[in-house]
Order: structure tokens, then sequence, then C-alpha cells
């Protein structure tokens, strides 16, 4: 799949915001000042993912009509979920930063909306049954994963962010691993695409030139290159970041941490379309073979 | 609304034979003209003219060649390939508008273009590479069954089919009711063995492919006629006379 940027900077920003948020109606909010601070942080990442990710679109002047399918669609269910978890954390953040009162019920209800949007976003790509590497159960597991890693580190949880940056390294391998496979498990090939018996080889391309469909979904990493790729992501998403805090637990080293966590979801992120492939790749004639 | 209709009344659909199919892309030239001119934004190219042109199709034609299993000659299929109305189809459920949706009157999945966002999502569930977004007007374009040809009552009810159907020249493509088992398509797909593309995925194609024949394998012996023995006729008189002082000079 094309790892379009706005889709990437998307999903790594709003689910580091909304991990961040649902930290904050847990306990981790303080009041006045230092609160607004939080939130403008908490607010900026997660709205800033949301304002990105209607650069993709076609026609982002019709974006209402989004908020009408909700009873089938995930991305329509993604739209309320954020706007309901943004409204409900907004009065939480002004009782906090204004009133100095944090109302508790509010900002469960609001942490548990936040890890629910996250969940919502993540079942937008996990529901592709064309994208085998996607259609796991793991898809939404290491997004919440990844968006509670950000929200335990802005939040200065130091145990429990060292607890789920050490998880969250041999949870992405497991994703990576049980997603290599997965193509050709499903039994997807040139034969059930084509229907045809036998050997099959494209022999003409239907155009000449490129199209909408190699375009987004014919993107192939080099295989050796996603190698070197996935040991940089390893080192920046849960290594290097679990290592600076555990040589303190000053506010210092939770930033870089944070940097770190956050560059290497980026990787994470890229990889995580840059290696999806779609079932229509087979009737170009790309074979499963490769993960 | 893009829940699926609970009942569809007519399975409307095509039926590609591709034992019949020359690869000639006249269907694919045909649809582009008529849907560039009629139901929506017109199909769109960019850089045209240019070193790099891509345009948006609504049916393509693939051309693979088959190794039988167990030997024998290698054989070339021409493989259209555009919406396949899919009874489940996955397209319609995952937008987020409404713009997508499927008949309940003839089975066919359009896309209201005035309700698309263009976000792309239809076509990252279609298995089949069945949508393409056109680039100038940012709206999802698909087959439509070319719903403005078949109901309408200004054509001569000979072209009351799709254009791809209408145009090809080797009677590779029918049109019909694939609900009614007694319709002329169902009967050809009972007879011929049609089946559906990618049946994994669980979508429920309407459309259906007849497969094709298997190339005739060669039962020993020589594999060209005798060669004829060439007849050898001298020449007499004046042309023969010709024929000696030619060779001479």
């Amino acid at each position: 799949m094309h790892p379009a940027p706005s889709v990437i900077l998307f999903t790594v920003l709003s689910g580091a915001g909304f991990g961040y948020l649902a930290f904050l109606g847990l306990g981790a909010a303080s009041t006045g000042w230092p609160a607004f601070w939080q939130f403008a942080l908490a607010f900026a990442m997660a709205v800033g993912g949301l304002v990105s990710s209607v650069f993709h679109l076609g026609n982002p002047q019709r974006g209402l009509l989004a908020f009408t399918q909700w009873r089938t669609s995930w991305l329509s269910r993604e739209g309320w979920a954020s706007v309901a978890t943004l409204l409900i954390m907004a009065v939480f953040a002004i009782s906090a930063i204004f009133f100095g009162s944090i109302p508790p019920i509010l900002g469960v209800i609001g942490a548990a909306l936040s890890v629910a949007t996250v969940f919502v976003t993540s079942m937008i790509y996990a529901q592709m049954k064309t994208v085998p590497r996607w259609n796991s159960p793991l898809t939404p597991t290491y997004f919440i994963a990844c968006a509670l890693t950000a929200g335990a580190i802005l939040s200065a949880t130091w145990s429990l962010a060292l607890i789920l940056l050490i998880a969250l390294g041999p949870l992405q391998v497991f994703c990576w691993m049980s997603g290599d496979g997965r193509f050709a498990q499903r039994g997807h090939d040139m034969n059930s695409a084509t229907g045809l018996h036998g050997q099959i080889r494209m022999f003409e391309s239907p155009h000449s030139g490129t199209n909408y469909l190699l375009q987004e979904f014919g993107f192939q990493v080099a295989r050796r290159h996603a190698a070197k790729l996935r040991v940089i992501c390893i080192c920046l998403i849960s290594v290097l970041p679990a290592i600076t805090l555990l040589i303190g637990a000053h506010p210092i080293a939770f930033g870089l941490a944070f940097a770190l966590h956050l560059l290497g979801v980026f990787v994470s992120r890229w990889l995580f379309f840059a290696e999806a492939r779609h079932v229509v790749q087979l009737y170009y004639g790309r074979e499963a073979a490769a993960a | 609304m893009t829940a699926l209709p609970e009942r569809i009344e007519r399975k409307l659909g095509l039926v590609i034979d591709l034992d019949t199919c020359v690869g000639c892309h006249a269907c694919v030239i045909s649809c582009k003209g008529w849907n560039t001119e009629n139901y929506g934004a017109p199909l769109s190219d960019m850089d045209a003219y240019g070193a790099d042109p891509v345009g948006t199709f609504l049916n393509r034609v693939h051309s693979y060649e088959i190794q039988p299993e167990g030997g024998g000659c290698a054989q070339t299929v021409h493989f259209p390939k555009s919406c396949l109305h899919c009874e489940d189809a996955p397209c319609v459920t995952v937008c987020p508008t409404g713009a997508s949706y499927k008949r309940a009157e003839d089975g066919i999945v359009l896309v209201n273009e005035d309700a698309c966002i263009g976000c792309g999502l239809c076509a990252w569930a279609c298995p089949y590479g069945a949508r393409e977004m056109d680039q100038a007007e940012g709206v999802m374009k698909k087959c439509t069954l070319c719903v403005d040809r078949i109901y309408n009552e200004n054509l001569e009810e000979v072209d009351r089919v799709p254009a791809c159907v209408r145009t090809c020249p080797a009677g590779a493509r029918h049109f019909g009711d694939l609900g009614d088992p007694d319709s002329a398509v169902s009967q050809l797909v009972a007879e011929r063995g049609g089946f559906d593309l990618m049946p994994e995925q669980g979508t429920k194609p309407v459309n259906k492919y007849l497969p094709p024949r298997p190339k005739d394998r060669l039962t020993g012996g020589v594999a060209t006629a005798p060669v004829l023995p060439t007849e050898r006729r001298d020449a007499t008189g004046f042309l023969a006379w010709l024929d000696r002082t030619l060779e001479k000079i």
C-alpha cells in the first residue's frame, strides 16, 4: 500500500494524542497552567492528526457527510468517536485549567472514549480483507499499545511507561512475523484471482503507463530495506526509550524517550503501509511469494 | 445508506467468455467513450499527451500466459475486468458518507458522486481493482453497468445493453439477470461452468467468467502437413531458348 504521509501523520499523531488524553483523564492531569500545557499538547496532536487526514480526501468540503454512515462504516464511526472524545475531554480540560477541579467520572469516560477512538481508527485498516497483513486482531492491539505507550511516557508514569515500552518491542516483532505469511495463508494467488488453472504469468499489462490502482496498491518495499528499517524501528520504538527511562526519571529523560519513541512509531507506521500488500496486485502478476 | 439491501430483486450483471475474448480492448474504449459523456463526472486523463499519461478507466483487459499443468502448449488468455457488482459488496459498507450504494431493484453498485469525499476506502476494500479515483474530480469512478443505457427508451432496443457488451466484436460479453435461473446468461453459466473471481474473499460476485477451453494436444506423429514434392517442369521452345540465353548473360 502507498505510504501516504498524511495518513501516517494522522495515525501516529492522533494515536499519541488520544493515548495522552486517556492518561490525563485517569489522573495524570494537573490543574491551572501546567494543565493548560498538558492539554494543549494532547489536543494539538489529536486534532493535528485528524486535520492532516483531511488532506488526502478528494473533496474535503463534503466531509460532514462522513458522520452519516456509522451503522456500517468504521471511518464514519471514527468521526463520531473522535468528536465525542474531544468534546468530553474539552469540558474536562476547562474544568482542570480554569476551575482547578478534576471531575473523576468525566475523566474515566473521556479516557475510555480515547482508547475507543484509537480502536476505531485501527479497525479502518483491520477490517480490510483485501490486505491480509492488516486483517487481524493484532492491528487494533498494536495501535492501542502504541497509543498507551506514548500516553504513559508523556504523563511521566515511569513504571507503566517502562512496562509498556518493554512489551511493545516483542508485540511489534510478533505483528511483523505473523503478518509476513498471512497473504499466502489466506490462499490468495493468481489462480484464485483469475480462476484459471496452470502456471500463470502476466503476458501484457492492461495499460502501458501507471494508474490509480498501481499508485495506491502497487507499492513494494525492497525486502533488505524493510529488514533494516525493522531493526531501526525496534531500537527507536522500544529499546532506546526504555534505556533512557532506566537511566533516570527526570523530565528531560521523559522528553527524550518520547521523541525517540514517536520517531520509532513513524518508522513502524511507514512499514505498516509500505509492507502491506493488496490482493489486487495479483491481477498485475505480482505473486504472494514476497511478504 | 451504505447498508446492503436485504433482498435484491434482480441481479443484473455480465458474463465474460474467456474462451472467446480476443483482447482487442474495444470494450475498454467504448466504455471510456460512453461513460465520459454520460453518467457522472467525465473519466479524465492526466498528462494525456505527455510522457507519463494516467487516466481513469472502468474496464481493463489483462492478458495472461498460462502454462497448463502437466505440460502442453502455453495458452494466452485475455481477461477483461470491471466491477463484478458483488452481492456482498465490501466497497459499499465501508463508505462513510453513503455515496456508495447497491440498488435493491437490480443489484447495480453505484456511486453518488455528489456525496463522495474521495477518501478512497472503497477502492481499498475492493479485491478486484474495480474502482479508480478520478484525479481531476477527486471522486470515485466505477462501472455503472451503463445504467443510463439499459433503461434508456431513447435508444434502439438493441442498444439497451452496456456499451462494452454492445461493442464486443467477438461476442465475448453477455448481459442479463443472473438471479433468474432461466435467463440466457444463467443458462450459459450453467452450461459452460462459469466461475467467480477470488471466491475466498466472500464477496459473492454477480459477474461470472467462462473458462477458456484447453488447447488441443498433439497425439504423436508429424506436426506439419507432409511436404509436397515440387514439380519440375522444363521449358520448351522459345521459353527454353530465353532461359538458356538469360543464364549466359
